[in-house]
């Protein structure tokens, strides 16, 4: 078939055009087909994503300007405000240390989260786990991935609150008083434990489905030379998956950028989260507490960017070492 | 297939893609004269409006109202909002707590019916109308419910304590010590970060009123005497230990409130439904009494709540919608209705003869509304800005950080904060900000 070929560089008109059905011949109707096939996707990336971010741009670049008092339906119009909403999202004292904040808790969630993914995926690969306990334990561990991350922060949320929680009552049980995790030092390590119960599962997976794709033959050779089972998970398996981990590691940094419903959920329950504890968190108050669009779609174009450079700086650096062995 | 057909079918299938969209972004736009049939839609958060409705979708086959039901003031003004700005998808008729009436009238969401509705400002208290006027000639919705602030407490921990109800906030405080000394889990009460209405209506009833209208310009009075003296207050008690600082409105105060850990609340009117929800095991315990006061010779109170109903600028039958609105809040067979079926407390003054019974779960408290329409008298005037919103959300992540510290200074630089977040928003907006 010819229908890789296309080069798409001006599609842009294409897809709203009717079908040229009835002027076809030969190969001006071949150059159609392409284009006619690539319609419905195009017309979903332009309509829904495409349009919306040009879009959020644009408000990024203006702001409302009240008149008076402000009373009556004629006294707001909307202006240019070049890079002002830039500005004061980057000089505002609540941004940093949303950012610091969502730093660490990175540092926490993702080598956790990989770290035991990566753990669980070896476990359920060794030959005699996958046996005997590996389809049940697969989807114990990938279940909390199916469990939307407000309802798993709802559920949290009941465990950590002391007067209605399981947990204190087994520690008072033995005699010892149990941590609060809703205290300045402890929220963090709430947050990041809902995300990790939560994305471990998929991480595992993914990692497990590359180890599945190793042919055996390659142990058994390993088995031969004289190998453990320790050292063909060290020196075999995880330079094999090492790809599976790349990925999995860029989708939880994204992921990680883009904390929001775990710590949204949680914070009436504290005093320790503010409405400004991840940046994205800004963006919602920016948006729909406060009612100002424009500094919310430029804190927005903020993180996105900043997600772009360190998603693709990343898989820069450790690409070629990571892929190396599929060029 | 046919591969002829191939490109054709592709590209329908695009374009009928491209027409559904088209279509459920365009509304039917017929104007309709008042004899047609009209259904109107109408957000509130009212436990059994849609029973209130009834009795008038009976009456009015011609003006259908479809009750929807929200989650509660914020999130309702949250979806409103931007129902606004995006042009369409807002009700008709929406209910609007007094302090989010100056915010939706700035953001041009709901409508001056001063014509449609007529004269109704005798059927209400002069503070409660001026909360849908805001001082001017325009009447943004008609009052429905008042919620003036009352004490509500255990009797039975309180006569274990040989304490009677605190008539001033010393005697509040000596209680709330003297409960927590005889037993260190209790407490009176706790300081909400996440409620800043609360807040608001202590301090309406110092005699602070954060907003008001000089001239053509906006005044912020947040750090002002009387709020600064209230939040030093409960700084104070916080600091010492003996009012708790967790927030309300989580499982924690739910369980605190049923199993005897919290044995006093103040809070408005409407408190009882709330009572009755998240401390079951304890109805016939609890009583009211008026709110304690910083000078016992002058009693005065703020409110809690308390809303408008109010003719969104995106209906398209403003005059049918206004005289709903007007029967909800005015008529006696309604307000017999909000009283008894939604255990609202309504703001009309013809509504004081209504409310005989005490609400089900104070059921021996029979001066109940006694109280409450004494209390209703005795609210202070306050005056709320176009910029409640963030002056809230700035409530709540400074006191949060106050409440988590525990020290009384902290609670004052908290005020600091507020004015600041609040005045800086307002001038940013472009407003004019006097001072």
């Amino acid at each position: 078939m010819s229908l890789t070929t296309p080069a798409p560089t001006t599609t842009a008109a294409a897809p709203a055009k009717p079908a040229p059905a009835p002027r076809a011949r030969s190969a001006n109707k071949r150059s159609g087909v392409p284009y006619a096939f690539l319609a419905p996707a195009l017309v979903l990336f332009a309509a829904f994503l495409a349009a919306p971010i040009v879009y959020a741009g644009w408000l990024s670049l203006r702001k409302v300007k009240v008149s008076g008092l402000g009373l009556g339906a004629k006294s707001r119009t909307e202006i240019w405000a070049g890079l002002d909403n830039y500005t004061r999202s980057l000089t505002d004292p609540e941004f940093l240390p949303s950012v610091t904040r969502v730093g660490a808790y990175g540092l926490i969630v993702v080598p956790t989260m990989l770290g035991l993914a990566l753990l669980m995926a070896l476990l359920l690969d060794a030959d005699r786990t996958r046996e005997s306990i590996g389809k049940f334990a697969r989807i114990s561990i990938f279940l909390p991935y199916a469990v939307p991350a407000v309802v798993a922060s709802l559920l949290w949320g009941f465990l950590y609150l002391p007067r209605v929680s399981p947990i204190t009552d087994l520690f008072e049980a033995v005699g010892l008083t149990a941590p609060n995790m809703l205290s300045s030092s402890g929220t963090m390590w709430a947050v990041a434990n809902i995300a990790i119960w939560g994305g471990t599962g998929f991480n595992m997976i993914v990692i497990y489905t590359a180890l599945r794709s190793v042919p055996t033959s390659l142990y058994e050779s390993a088995r031969i030379d004289g190998a453990s089972e320790m050292m063909i998970a060290w020196k075999i398996k995880i330079p094999i998956v090492m790809p599976s981990l790349v990925m999995t590691f860029v989708f939880s940094l994204i992921a990680t950028l883009q904390v929001f419903a775990e710590p949204m959920t949680l914070r009436p329950l504290a005093n320790t989260i503010s409405t400004t504890w991840t940046p994205l968190m800004k963006v919602y108050r920016d948006a729909f507490t406060r009612n100002d669009i424009y500094s919310a779609a430029a804190t927005s174009v903020i993180i996105a960017l900043a997600t772009f450079i360190l998603s693709f700086g990343f898989l820069k650096v450790v690409g070629r070492r990571a892929f190396n062995q599929e060029d | 297939m046919n591969k002829k057909f191939v490109p054709f079918a592709a590209a329908l299938t695009a374009a009928a893609l491209l027409s559904v969209t088209a279509c459920s972004s365009s509304d039917d736009s017929d104007s309709g004269s008042s004899d047609e049939p009209v259904s109107l839609t109408y957000w509130s958060w009212t436990p059994n409006m849609d029973k209130v409705v009834d009795a008038w979708n009976a009456k009015n086959p011609n003006i259908q109202i479809v009750v929807n039901k929200q989650d509660g003031g914020d999130p309702a003004v949250t979806k409103l909002l931007t129902a606004i700005q995006a042009g369409s998808g807002a009700p008709d008729i929406m209910q609007a707590e007094y302090q989010k009436v100056p915010t939706l009238v700035s953001a041009d969401a709901i409508a001056d019916i001063s014509a449609e509705v007529g004269d109704l400002k005798a059927k209400f208290p002069d503070g409660v109308w001026n909360g849908v006027t805001l001082g001017s000639d325009a009447v943004y919705g008609v009052p429905q419910d008042s919620a003036p602030l009352m004490f509500f407490y255990r009797s039975d921990v309180f006569e274990k304590n040989g304490l009677e109800a605190p008539k001033t906030w010393d005697d509040y405080a000596a209680a709330a010590e003297k409960i927590h000394k005889a037993d260190p889990k209790q407490y009176i009460g706790t300081f909400s970060a996440t409620d800043a209405g609360l807040f608001t209506g202590l301090a309406q009833q110092a005699g602070a009123s954060w907003w008001g209208v000089n001239g053509d310009a906006w005044s912020v009075n947040i750090n002002e005497p009387a709020t600064q003296k209230v939040a030093a207050y409960w700084g104070g008690l916080v600091e010492k230990g003996v009012v708790d600082n967790k927030p309300m409105y989580t499982p924690d105060w739910n369980a605190a409130l049923n199993d005897g850990t919290q044995v006093g609340w103040v809070s408005a009117v409407w408190a009882p439904g709330v009572l009755e929800g998240s401390a079951a095991d304890t109805k016939g315990k609890w009583k009211v009494a008026a709110m304690p006061q910083w000078d016992a010779a002058a009693p005065a109170t703020g409110n809690w709540g308390g809303s408008a109903t109010s003719v969104t600028t995106q209906s398209k039958h403003p005059k049918q919608a206004a005289e709903f609105v007007s029967w909800l809040n005015t008529d006696p067979e309604a307000l017999k209705l909000l009283a008894n079926t939604a255990n609202v407390y309504p703001a009309s003054t013809d509504a004081t003869a209504l409310l005989t019974e005490p609400p089900a779960f104070l059921s021996e408290q029979a001066d109940y509304y006694a109280i409450a329409a004494e209390a209703a008298k005795a609210a202070k005037p306050f005056t709320y800005g176009p910029n409640v919103n963030v002056a809230y959300s700035s409530f709540n992540d400074a006191f949060a950080k106050a409440a988590e510290a525990k020290k009384a200074s902290a609670f004052t630089e908290a005020l600091t904060t507020m004015q600041q977040t609040t005045v800086d928003d307002l001038k940013k907006a472009g407003f004019n900000v006097a001072g």
